[in-house]
């Protein structure tokens, strides 16, 4: 087996520091291939976009790796010199935002961004840069992509600031694509489109995607692989069919009965009861103990992760025995 | 865009007509320039001659309205005192003024903008704390202190510069200015300074501010995500976002620097037109006090409309939404 393109080891970011330290990112620990799709779902405030901009070294004052290990191609991330890192962004490792509409700068032009965007890493003469710009907007569907170079930001409607905020991405054909909730502000109809997009290119330049989405549903028709986030820790990761069809935490089982398609027709949804805890009060042992049924004194104990081929949790009461 | 011009046109003139009407008014009410100009031995038969002489003899709407007239005829009255068209002296100073207040501007704007970048980048640092007392002195202090400090350490214990009057003036590019000699430039030196420190002050905390309010936004996250170096955004993404509230105050501003500029000149005795309105002033030389009321409200009239047009070219979204 190879090694994976991105390998991240137990991942802690915080902001702040001593007791009152929020610990955004508690320990995070998944791989992604090459080429491979990896759904990364959790509620609101769970820690995936800190995880993300982490990965980009992306965190600021007073927020930093507290520890862990981010290898991109072998080579550790945290820690690695600014230069580095940013020869890095953009270039091997794209994201794309969740609100389009604050991710461009109003003020200048889509043309000046692309082209900025191309020549912060290739030595190439301004007209290629802008060749480049225009022909990557087209790939995304922008139609008229000459004169939309020209245009602001403010010309755009949301779901095609988005579409520019992939072409961007997309610029220096990265090794990996990092996607956070990169639909959720947008129409319905809109978020289709655009998933199916941003599917359609990854897999055209076999590029690994993260996306990160509070929503099981998206990710269950677009990802290889899950990893389902709970209070800033990953509670359980697998194929979408293990997670899916077999949950093994009662956290995912509970995101699950949550949404409409999986529930069971003609019963009434069944959200997780209570709130996500926040950083600075999360239970001692197993943080999702206060809202789950299955929750006994066990769960007072941190629980260690249980691997059954490919698939993990962290549970002392897990749904399903694994399978012999 | 031309029927935005033409209706902020339209506006300048009323706000021109209303201004001329309290000028007038108001310079009626402070005293006699009668009382000043002849002589106390002269006869009643003499004095009414003058002030027939002067127009002054007649009631007030006769002598408002032959204002009014006159002025549209680029007539702004003689001056009692020099006994010259009060606009001719006007504008025979106005290019001391200006030249004292775009050097203080540009002073103002070369080291305002680097400190308050500075201030903003690196914010409760003792960096930072340095530049934002320096500049709560700048604001707080009267200005006419400022000067007489300014006076005191450089040109009377340092005597490193002269503290009155303009220097030699050469011409460069067909303006004459003192700029164009050392000497000329050591005289304007202290006076600028003076008359930049409280814009100074000002920069520094728009700057300060604008780029921290800038640096946390999303679009700057996404900068770095694309790899951009800090430098280009801060230079290109945050001064370009932050550049237009601060050429706003800016062109506001440069209108009550030449307003302003009464106190500096009057301290530094340079001879521009805030010097003339002072000594116009202690003369009761009416119609000069007049003319510069008349050309300074029409300078900030012009620079408000320039500010409009500026701010439109800068921010995208106002041009557009205007169109
Ligand atoms: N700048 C910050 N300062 C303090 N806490 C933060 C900051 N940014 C994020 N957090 C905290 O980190 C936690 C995870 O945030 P985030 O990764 O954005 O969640 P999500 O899963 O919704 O993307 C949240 O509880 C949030 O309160
Ligand atoms: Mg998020």
């Amino acid at each position: 087996m190879t090694a994976p393109l991105l390998d991240v080891r137990d991942l802690r970011t915080q902001f702040g520091t001593g007791v009152r330290a929020v610990k955004a990112v508690d320990g995070v620990s998944f791989t992604v291939d090459r080429g491979e799709i990896l759904g990364l779902v959790g509620e609101s405030g769970s820690g995936k976009s800190i995880t993300g901009f982490s990965i980009l070294g992306l965190i600021e004052p007073p927020g930093r790796i507290e520890g862990g290990r981010i290898l991109f191609m072998g080579e550790d991330l945290v820690g690695a010199p600014r230069e580095a890192l940013r020869r890095i962004r953009g270039k091997r490792i794209a994201m794309i935002f969740q609100d389009p509409m604050m991710t461009l700068n109003p003020v200048l032009t889509i043309g000046t961004q692309m082209v900025e965007a191309v020549l912060a890493h290739d030595a190439v003469p301004r007209r290629t840069a802008v060749e480049r710009a225009r022909d990557a907007l087209g790939l995304v569907g922008i139609p008229s992509p000459d004169e939309r170079l020209k245009a602001y930001p403010h010309q755009f409607s949301g779901g095609m600031r988005q579409r520019v905020a992939i072409a961007i991405a997309l610029l220096h054909r990265p090794d990996l694509v990092i996607a956070d909730e990169p639909t959720t502000a947008l129409d319905v109809t809109i978020q289709s489109q655009i998933l199916y997009e941003v599917r359609r290119l990854a897999d055209a330049f076999g590029m690994a995607l993260v996306w990160i989405s509070h929503d099981l549903g998206v990710v269950a028709g677009l990802a290889d692989r899950v990893a389902v986030m709970y209070a800033g820790r990953i509670v359980e990761t697998g194929t979408v069919d293990d997670v899916l069809d077999r949950p093994a935490h009662p956290y995912t089982r509970g995101l699950m009965d949550a949404l409409p398609a999986t529930a069971v027709p003609g019963d009434r949804l069944r959200p997780i009861p209570g709130m996500a805890p926040l950083p600075t009060s999360r239970p001692d042992g197993c943080p999702f103990r206060t809202r789950c049924f299955a929750a006994t004194d066990a769960c007072r104990a941190e629980p260690v992760v249980t691997v059954a081929a490919g698939h993990e949790w962290r549970c002392h009461h897990p749904i399903r025995e694994p399978a012999a | 865009m031309a029927v935005f011009v033409i209706r902020r046109l339209m506006q300048s003139l009323i706000v021109l007509a209303a201004t001329a009407a309290l000028v007038f008014l108001g310079v009626f009410a402070i005293g006699d320039p009668g009382e000043m100009l002849i002589p106390p031995d002269a006869t009643p038969a003499e004095r009414a001659q003058v002030m027939a002489a002067l127009g002054l003899d007649r009631p007030l709407p006769v002598q408002f309205v032959t204002f009014l007239a006159n002025i549209l005829q680029g007539d702004f009255g003689r001056s009692f005192v020099f006994d010259q068209p009060s606009i001719a002296l006007i504008l025979g100073r106005l290019p001391a003024t200006l030249e004292l207040a775009f050097v203080a501007l540009a002073i103002a704007l070369v080291l305002g903008l680097p400190l308050g970048l500075l201030a903003g980048l690196r914010p409760r640092t003792a960096t930072d704390e340095a530049i934002m007392t320096g500049s709560i002195l700048g604001f707080s202090l009267p200005n006419f202190w400022q000067g007489m400090m300014l006076i005191m350490i450089f040109a009377v214990w340092l005597g490193w510069l002269p503290s009155t009057g303009r220097g030699p003036r050469g011409t460069i590019l067909g303006i004459e200015t003192s700029l164009a000699s050392w000497e000329g430039i050591r005289h304007l030196i202290l006076p600028a300074t003076n008359l930049a420190l409280f814009k100074l002050a000002l920069v520094i905390r728009l700057t300060r501010t604008g780029v921290r309010e800038t640096m946390p936004l999303d679009f700057v996250k996404f900068a770095r995500a694309k790899g951009l170096t800090e430098r280009r955004i801060v230079l290109v993404h945050v001064m370009k976002t932050i550049m237009i509230p601060l050429v706003t105050v800016i062109g506001m501003e440069l209108g009550s620097l030449i307003a302003f500029a009464v106190v500096t000149e009057t301290i530094f005795a340079w001879p521009g037109i805030g010097k003339l309105l002072i000594d116009s002033i202690m003369r009761l030389d009416r119609p000069v006090v007049v003319a510069y009321l008349l050309v300074v409200v029409a300078m900030f009239i012009t620079l408000n409309f320039l500010v409009d047009v500026l701010y439109s070219i800068l921010d995208p979204r106002i041009r557009l939404g205007r169109a």
